[in-house]
């Protein structure tokens, strides 16, 4: 299957079959499988300490999983490397390195550059127009540090779109930042599901779930469950996956729910 | 010429520190280029009784060896748990007692001078020269730092881009298929060749002083990564240049007076810079407050 990769087009954009990851020993990922399908925005929710960077690292071979395989379009992480964009934590890189936002949105183009080649005007007009479309484009030449949490984040952001990826994974891209860089970032992401791609978000807003996601991952250590939003984000799943800790609040008359 | 070469000599080792100083100073692992300048010595010692010269290639080698082992120890030690300061300074100290103890043990077959270890002796430079088949090279120091310096520039201007996201974005870096480790023991090898190169000349503590000094200065200076790097090794060779000239007036120690200067420029950095200085953060206080 591996080998047929390009006369399967329609194979998933990621496959993870029971992968567990350990730190020292201790499994924080227990055999996980799941699949994602294409073109769908995908939210991974859980607690505090479910796993959900874990998960995500381990997939894109940063932590070793001690079991498990993940296979994306049909194909090994290594091969279809250039195919993948990750957008980490924002708190996983100092931000007081001396660089500024066009350069780090450059270092999307790495990837595809090999190892000898240096970015050049191309690369640069392609980060310039990527940070346009957040809405960036006059803090290009500001020093990183000098930029507040959603520009991080959306400097982050363009540095991921800039490598025209077909499947992301976004840790936390709207932790700290305000109404209008979450609607932002929400059009950016319909903007690549309607060209087909697929994404991964860690998520901890539960309120807005449904509005913004096709398919959600419901983790804790262990795979809760996958599916649908409308099938899979139910109270009964979501009590399962944060234990007690879960909240209903009543709202409007409609259902909402509360994360701890 | 004499002073021609023991100038070019400062030289060279500030520049080779000054680069990869931006990077240790960065990556936030100034102590372990401290580390490594000391734990280079056990090779060092082992290269002298094995190979029964002064051969630079073996040394060199040897002490690369031991520079890499260092931070491979570390390393262990911090992923079984230990704090990364603790583990620093536990591998550091007994890889050089080591050192120390083999030079004692023989010391009527090494002519080594531990004094000259940690302090070193850049006077003696011009005098300690290579013979290559009976022809006088030049002093045995710049070649060795030659080489060094050609060694980082090579690989700098190969592979700049992933040394920068390495110092970055590690993960990042790593997810778009950039061999992270192996870019960070090439690093480590430059600093362990850097360290040995230099320590005859100028002992173990101005190599520790150059790798940071220069580069913490230019850290102050400036927001783009290629031009700290260029100051950086202006400030390095200013120090090089202008201490060994306050040296000779002073009739001091040259080494004492190149880190002395790199100290002084660091100062002028830390009030002066525009953006992280203290005159302009005092200023923009009274501006606020006068508002
Ligand atoms: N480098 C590490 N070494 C040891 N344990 C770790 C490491 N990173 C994470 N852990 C542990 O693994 C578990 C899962 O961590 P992870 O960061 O994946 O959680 P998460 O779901 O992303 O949490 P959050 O919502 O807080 O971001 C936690 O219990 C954490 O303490
Ligand atoms: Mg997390």
């Amino acid at each position: 299957m591996n080998k047929q990769s390009e006369q399967h087009p329609s194979a998933a954009p990621l496959k993870v079959s029971g992968i567990t990851v350990a730190y020292q020993k201790k499994a924080v990922v227990e055999n996980v499988s799941f699949t994602l399908p294409e073109g769908r925005l995908v939210a991974l929710i859980g607690p505090n300490g479910a796993g959900k960077s874990t998960l995500l690292k381990a997939t894109l071979g940063l932590v070793p999983s001690i079991a498990g395989e993940v296979s994306i379009y049909g194909d090994t992480y290594k091969k279809m490397r250039s195919r993948v964009g990750y957008v980490p934590q924002r708190e996983s890189v100092d931000w007081d390195f001396p660089t500024d936002a066009l350069d780090v949105v450059m270092m999307g183009r790495y990837g595809h550059l090999g190892w000898i080649k240096r970015p050049g005007r191309r690369e640069k007009e392609l980060a310039m127009s990527t940070l346009e479309k957040v809405g960036m484009a006059d803090f290009a030449q500001r020093q990183i540090s000098q930029l507040s949490g959603g520009q991080q984040q959306r400097v982050f952001l363009a540095r991921a779109l800039v490598q025209e990826a077909d499947l992301y994974f976004m840790d936390e891209p709207f932790a700290g930042v305000d109404a209008a860089t979450e609607k932002a970032i929400i059009a950016l992401l319909g903007e690549l599901k309607a060209a087909g791609k697929t994404v991964l978000v860690v998520h901890h807003d539960l309120s807005t779930v449904e509005e913004y996601f096709d398919h959600v991952l419901l983790l804790n250590k262990k795979l809760i469950a996958a599916g649908p939003t409308e099938t899979t984000f139910t109270p009964e799943l979501l009590h399962e996956t944060y234990g007690g800790k879960l909240a209903i609040v009543s709202s409007n008359g409609r259902e909402a729910l509360v994360g701890e | 010429m004499m002073d021609f070469w023991i100038i070019l000599t400062a030289v060279l080792v500030a520049s080779a520190c000054s680069i990869l100083g931006c990077f240790l100073i960065l990556r936030r692992m100034a102590l372990v280029g401290d580390a490594i300048s000391h734990a280079v010595l056990p090779g060092i010692a082992i290269a002298f009784l094995m190979s029964g010269t002064r051969d630079s290639m073996w040394m060199l080698l040897g002490a690369t060896a031991f520079g890499l082992l260092t931070v491979f120890l570390i390393q262990t030690l911090q992923t079984s748990g230990l704090q990364s300061d603790a583990s620093i300074g536990i591998v550091f100290t007994a890889l050089f007692a080591v050192g120390v103890l083999l030079i004692s043990l023989n010391a009527q077959h090494i002519d080594l001078d531990l004094d000259c270890v940690l302090f070193g002796e850049i006077a003696y430079v011009p005098w300690d020269t290579w013979t290559l088949g009976g022809a006088d090279m030049g002093p045995r120091a710049v070649w060795m730092l030659g080489i060094t310096l050609t060694v980082i520039l090579l690989l700098m201007g190969l592979f700049y881009k992933q040394f920068k996201i390495c110092a970055f974005d590690p993960a990042m870096a790593a997810a778009c298929g950039i061999p992270v480790l192996l870019f960070h023991y090439l690093l480590m090898g430059m600093v362990s060749m850097t360290a040995v190169s230099s320590f005859e000349s100028v002992g173990a503590i101005l190599v520790v002083g150059m790798l940071i000094i220069p580069a913490a200065t230019a850290y102050l200076l400036t927001n783009r990564l290629g031009v700290m790097i260029g100051l950086s090794v202006a400030a390095g060779i200013v120090s090089a240049i202008s201490g060994y000239l306050i040296s000779y007036l002073l009739d001091a120690s040259i080494a004492g007076c190149i880190v002395s200067v790199a100290g002084i420029l660091f100062i002028l950095a830390l009030l002066l810079s525009p953006s992280h200085g203290l005159i302009a953060k005092f200023a923009r206080r009274r501006e606020a407050q006068a508002a």
